[in-house]
C-alpha cells in the first residue's frame, strides 16, 4: 500500500514525513525525523513517557496516529527550549533535583507546561491530578510536584 | 517538606545543591537512553517468546521464517554454546552460567511464560513480527506450578529434573524444586521463648513485584568481520554486559566494548542480560548492526522481577520489651532458576536489632515464573515485612510506642547480627530517635487516619572500582568512572572531586566511560556508586594532586616534600614559605609540556568497609471502609545517610524508595492465570503509584559518618524500600483493627477483609 503524505507543524518547523495508516505519532517522531526526546515507556497510553501536544491538546504520542498530524501544529521536548535558554520548567527541574533517571522527564515537562498555560494557579491536588498520567519510578513525585508549583509561583509573579 | 542536614562547614561543596551536570540534556530530551541510538543499515530484532509457562522443546522450524523476503538472520539456543555448571556473580545476585544460557534462550524446556525460544532480525519490524509468526515450535505442554508453597510439595512438578537442594539437613534424597536451604544461628532460642512473656507467632505472604522501570530494555549491537563487537545497551553495569556477553558467545571481554546509555531507571533489574547476547549474535550472523527493545509486555513477562515469598516469624519478648528469642523462616520465589536474594532476605530480617537469640531459615525455590532479578535491597523488604509486622503486633500487645519499642531492641556498635557480623558505627538508634523527634511523629494523627511505624536494613556494598581524573590544557579537570548515572551520581562524583581538588564544582566535568576506556568497575547496585566509585574517584584525584605537586616542585626546583596543596593551587611548604608564588591548575597545566607531559591521576580499588544503613518510616492513612482505598496522608522516611553529598539526590533515594515500597504494600503483584500466564503485563493492570496516589515525603536525614570513608558516604539507595511495606501494613492494622498479612494490601482485598470483619446486618 503507498504511504500517506502528511504536512505538519513540529515545534514550529513545517515538516514533511511519509507514514503508513497504522503508525504512531511516536513512532514516525522518533525512527523518522529523530526526535527522540520523546521516549516509549510502554506503548499504551499509560505512562506518559510519549506525552507531546497536538495543537496545544496534551497526547500520548503513543495513541496518536501518524497521519492525524496532518495540518496540526505538533510541539516535543525538542522544541521547549528557546535557542540556547531553557524553559522555567526545565530550569527549574535541574535545579530542584525533578528527576533521577531522566527518561520520564520529557514528558512530565510537556505536560506540566500544557497544565500551567490553563491555569498558572494550580493546588498542589490539581498538580497531582493533572500529572497522574506520567508516571515516575525514580523520584517519588515530590520534587517534581515542588518544581511545578514553583515555577506557577514565578509565573504569577511576572504575570503581575 | 524536607529537613536539609546543615551543611558541614568544615567543606565547601560536600552538602551543597548544584545543578547536576547532565541536567541540561536530560531536560531538553537531548540525553541518549538506549533505544535512541541507531546506525546507519540497523537490522531490528525481535524475540519469540513462550506462550507456555512450562513445556518441553520437540523441535524448532524456522526454516519458512529464514526464507521470508527481509528477514537477515534467526537465532535459537542452537547458536549458543552450551555452558559450564559455575556460579558468578551478577550484581548483586549469585547466577549459574548454564542457566543463564537457558534464561537468555531456551534449551530443552520453556520455564515460563515469556521465555525466548528463537529470535529474528530483519530489515523493519513489521517484517522481523511476520517472520517470529513463521516459526514453527513443536511444544509438549507439562504441567507447571506458579506458587511457592506448591512447587515446595513432594509431587510438584519438577522444573530441573536433576535439581537437589543444596544444604538439606538430611541430605536431599531425590530432586525438587527446592534449590537450596541456608540457616542462620545465635545463641538458643528454644531458651529464649522458654522464659519470653509474651511470645507472637504468625505467617505473611508477599507477591512478585516488577521495578517498574520506565524504560524497558534496549541494546544495539554491532559484530563487524575481524570478530569485534560494539554494544550500545542500557545497563546498570557494562562491564557486566561485556563479561556475560563474552562468556556467552565463547568471546573474549577485550573483543566487545560497550557503551552505556543513559539508563532509565533499573533498580537492580538492569543488572543481567536479556537482550544482549542475542543481538551480538543476531548481528555476527547477518553482517549488520542488530537494534533490540522489548516491549513493556516482555518487561513484565520476561525480565526478571522481585520474588514472592512466604514468611514465618516467632519473636517472644520480656513484659518491658526486650525481644529474647526470634526466629524466621523465608521461603522465596527463585523463578525459573536458582537464586532467588533470599539469603539477604534472611541476613536483614532481625539485623536492625539486637537479640541474643535468633534462628533463620531460608529455602530458594524453583517455579515457573520469570527468574527474579535485584530489586533495591533485595529480599530485605519481604522478610522485613514480616517481622516489622509482628514487632508492631508485639508493640500493640504490651501496649508500647512502637518506637520505644524498637529502641529498647535496637542494634548499636558492637551489636553481632545472626549471620556473623560484628557493627561498628551505625545510626540505628540516632535514626529512631530523628524519626521521633520528627515533626510528624510529634503531630498528633489526624481524625480518621492511623499511623504506622517500621524499620529496616540494608548491608551496603563496596567492590571494585576503576577512576581517573585528566588535566586539561587550559586546567579544567575530566572526572572519568564506569558505572552508569542512575539517578545523580555525575553530580556526588564532581562534587567529592571538587572538595579534594580545591577548585569549583563547574571546572570539574564527571564522564562516564565505556568498558574500553576505564578499567573494571562493577554494576551500580547495592548503594556503591557514590560510596566505593567516590572512594576510586577521590583516590584518583590525590594521585593527580600528588602529580600536580611534583610539577610545582620541578618548577621551583624543590622536593616534592616542599609543596602542598591547597585551594586549587600548588604552595611552596616549610622553609620554602615566602620564597614562591602559588601555582593554579592552570598555570601548571599551561607548563606541563616542560614539567613531565600530561597531568592524569588515576585509581583502582576494591573496596570494603561499605557502611550500613538503616531507615525508620512512618505513614499516616486513612481507609475506606466501603471501597478498601487506602489514601496515604502524610509520610516521612528517616534515614542514616553517612554524608549526603547532594543533599537533594539523597531525599530524592529516600521519597523514591518509599514509594515504590508503598506501590508493593498497596497495589502492585504479578497475577497468574490458571494456565500459568501472567494476567496483568501493563501498566494499567499492573499498578505503580501515581502521583494523585501520594503526599509530599517527607524526610529526615541522619548523618552518623561512615569511618572508612573520607568523606563519611553511606550507600542510601536501598534501604528506603524496606520499611514502607510494614508501615503501611501497620497503619492499616490499627487505622482497621484488622491485621493484613498477605500483600497487597489492595481494595479489593482489603474490603473484603473489612466485610468479613463487620457484624452481620440483621435480614430486613
Ligand atoms: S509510551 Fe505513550 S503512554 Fe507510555
Ligand atoms: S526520574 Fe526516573 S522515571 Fe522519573
Amino acid at each position: 500500500m503507498a504511504k500517506i503524505h502528511v504536512e505538519t507543524t513540529i515545534n514550529g518547523a513545517p515538516t514533511e514525513f511519509l507514514c503508513e495508516a497504522n503508525q504512531t505519532l511516536l513512532d514516525v517522531l522518533r525512527d523518522q525525523l529523530g526526535l527522540t526526546g520523546s521516549k516509549e515507556g510502554c506503548g499504551s497510553g499509560d505512562c506518559g513517557a510519549c506525552s507531546v501536544t497536538v495543537d496545544g491538546r496534551l497526547v500520548c504520542s503513543c495513541l496518536v496516529l501518524a497521519p492525524e498530524a496532518q495540518g496540526a501544529k505538533v510541539e516535543t521536548i525538542e522544541g521547549m527550549a528557546q535557542g540556547d535558554k531553557l524553559h522555567p520548567l526545565q530550569k527549574k527541574f535541574v535545579e530542584m533535583a525533578a528527576l533521577q533517571c531522566g527518561i520520564c522527564t520529557p514528558g512530565f515537562l510537556i505536560a506540566s507546561r500544557a497544565l500551567l498555560e490553563r491555569n498558572n494557579n494550580p493546588t498542589e491536588t490539581e498538580i497531582r491530578y493533572w500529572l497522574a498520567g506520567n508516571l515516575c519510578r525514580c523520584t517519588g513525585y515530590d520534587k517534581i510536584i515542588h518544581a511545578v508549583m514553583e515555577v506557577a509561583a514565578e509565573m504569577r509573579e511576572s504575570a503581575k | 517538606m524536607s529537613n536539609p542536614p546543615t551543611n558541614n562547614p568544615k567543606y565547601k561543596w560536600i552538602g551543597t545543591r548544584p545543578d547536576r551536570p547532565d541536567g541540561a540534556d536530560k531536560v531538553t530530551g537531548r540525553a541518549r537512553f538506549a533505544a535512541d541510538f541507531n546506525l546507519a543499515g540497523q537490522l531490528i530484532g525481535k524475540v519469540l517468546r513462550s506462550p507456555h509457562a512450562h513445556a518441553r522443546i520437540k523441535s524448532i522450524d524456522t526454516s519458512k521464517a529464514e526464507a521470508l523476503a527481509g528477514v537477515k538472520a534467526v537465532v535459537t539456543s542452537r547458536d549458543f554454546p552450551e555452558q559450564p555448571d559455575v556460579i558468578v556473580p551478577a550484581g548483586e545476585m549469585q547466577v549459574n552460567l548454564r542457566d543463564v544460557t537457558r534464561n537468555i534462550m531456551a534449551r530443552e524446556k520453556v520455564l515460563y511464560e515469556g521465555h525466548a525460544v528463537a529470535a529474528v532480525a530483519a530489515t523493519n519490524e513489521a517484517i522481523a513480527k511476520q517472520a517470529l509468526a513463521l516459526i514453527k515450535v513443536n511444544y509438549e505442554v507439562l504441567p507447571h506450578v506458579i506458587d511457592v508453597a506448591a512447587a515446595m510439595k513432594p509431587n510438584a512438578p519438577l522444573l530441573h529434573e536433576h535439581l537437589m537442594t543444596e544444604g538439606a539437613k538430611p541430605a536431599a534424597a531425590r530432586p525438587s524444586n527446592i534449590a537450596k536451604r541456608i540457616e542462620f544461628a545465635k545463641g538458643d532460642t528454644a531458651a529464649g521463648f522458654a522464659k519470653a512473656d509474651v511470645v507472637i507467632e504468625r505467617d505473611y505472604t508477599t507477591q512478585a513485584v516488577h521495578q517498574g522501570y520506565i524504560e524497558p530494555h534496549a541494546t544495539l549491537a554491532s559484530a563487524s568481520e575481524d570478530g569485534q563487537v560494539q554494544i550500545w545497551s542500557t545497563t546498570q553495569g557494562h562491564f557486566q554486559v561485556r563479561g556475560f556477553c563474552a562468556r556467552l558467545l565463547n568471546m573474549e571481554t577485550s573483543q566487545i566494548r560497550v557503551t552505556p546509555s543513559e539508563i532509565g531507571g533499573g533498580f537492580g533489574g538492569k543488572t543481567v542480560v536479556y537482550l544482549e547476547p542475542l543481538a551480538v549474535r543476531l548481528s555476527q550472523k547477518s553482517g549488520k548492526p542488530v537494534k533490540m527493545t522489548m516491549s513493556r509486555d516482555d518487561v513484565f513477562r520476561a525480565s526478571g522481577p522481585a520474588p514472592g515469598a512466604d514468611v514465618h516469624v516467632k519473636i517472644g519478648a520480656m513484659k518491658d520489651g526486650r525481644i529474647v528469642a526470634a526466629e524466621c523462616t523465608v521461603a522465596m520465589q527463585a523463578g525459573a532458576f536458582p537464586g532467588s536474594p533470599v539469603g539477604p532476605a534472611c541476613m536483614c530480617s532481625y539485623a536492625c536489632y539486637d537479640i541474643d537469640n535468633v534462628f533463620i531459615v531460608g529455602y530458594d525455590v524453583v517455579s515457573n515464573r520469570p527468574k527474579v532479578a535485584a530489586y533495591r535491597a533485595p529480599g530485605a523488604p519481604i522478610s522485613s515485612f514480616a517481622v516489622e509486622s509482628t514487632i508492631d503486633l508485639l508493640a500493640q500487645q504490651l501496649k508500647m510506642d512502637p518506637i520505644d519499642l524498637r529502641l529498647k531492641n535496637a542494634a548499636a556498635k558492637g551489636t553481632k547480627t545472626a549471620y556473623g557480623v560484628t557493627f561498628g558505627t551505625i545510626g540505628m538508634v540516632e535514626t529512631l530517635e530523628a524519626a521521633k523527634n520528627s515533626p510528624h511523629y510529634k503531630t498528633p494523627v489526624k481524625p480518621g487516619f492511623a499511623r504506622g511505624v517500621a524499620a529496616g536494613f540494608w548491608f551496603n556494598v563496596g567492590a571494585d572500582s576503576s577512576a581517573a581524573a585528566h588535566v586539561g590544557e587550559d586546567g579544567t579537570v575530566t572526572v572519568i568512572s564506569g558505572n552508569p548515572d542512575i539517578g545523580g551520581s555525575r553530580a556526588s562524583l564532581a562534587l567529592m572531586a571538587a572538595e579534594e581538588l580545591g577548585i569549583d564544582y563547574d571546572k570539574i566535568r564527571p564522564v562516564i566511560a565505556d568498558t574500553a576506556s576505564i578499567g573494571f568497575n562493577f554494576v551500580t547496585g547495592g548503594s556503591r556508586v557514590t560510596f566505593a566509585t567516590g572512594l576510586a574517584v577521590v583516590n584518583s584525584v590525590r594521585d593527580l594532586i600528588r602529580d600536580l605537586k611534583g610539577r610545582a616542585a620541578k618548577t621551583w626546583g624543590v622536593d616534592p616534600e616542599g609543596v602542598i596543596w591547597e585551594n586549587g593551587m600548588a604552595k611552596p611548604a616549610g622553609s620554602n614559605v615566602g620564597t614562591f608564588e602559588p601555582l593554579t591548575i592552570a598555570q601548571l597545566a599551561a607548563t606541563a609540556g616542560k614539567t613531565g607531559g600530561p597531568i592524569n591521576g588515576h585509581a583502582q580499588l576494591n573496596v570494603t568497609g561499605a557502611g550500613p544503613g538503616f531507615g525508620v518510616h512512618i505513614c499516616d492513612l486513612a481507609v475506606d471502609a466501603d471501597t478498601g482505598i487506602v489514601t496515604v496522608g502524610r509520610y516521612t522516611a528517616a534515614q542514616d545517610v553517612g554524608t549526603a553529598i547532594h543533599p537533594s539526590y539523597v531525599e530524592g533515594q529516600l521519597q523514591g524508595g518509599a514509594v515504590q515500597g508503598i506501590g508493593w504494600a498497596l497495589n502492585e503483584e504479578y497475577i497468574y492465570n490458571a494456565q500459568g500466564r501472567l494476567a496483568n503485563p501493563g501498566f494499567l493492570d499492573y499498578r505503580i503509584p501515581v502521583a494523585s496516589d501520594l503526599p509530599m515525603i517527607e524526610t529526615v536525614l541522619v548523618e552518623v559518618p561512615n569511618p572508612t570513608h573520607p568523606y563519611g558516604v553511606r550507600g542510601v539507595g536501598e534501604v528506603p524500600i524496606i520499611p514502607p511495606l510494614a508501615a503501611v501494613a501497620n497503619a492499616v492494622a490499627r487505622s482497621t483493627g484488622i491485621r493484613m498479612y498477605d500483600l497487597p494490601l489492595s481494595p479489593p482485598k482489603l474490603s473484603a477483609a473489612l466485610d468479613a470483619a463487620r457484624p452481620l446486618m440483621a435480614a430486613e
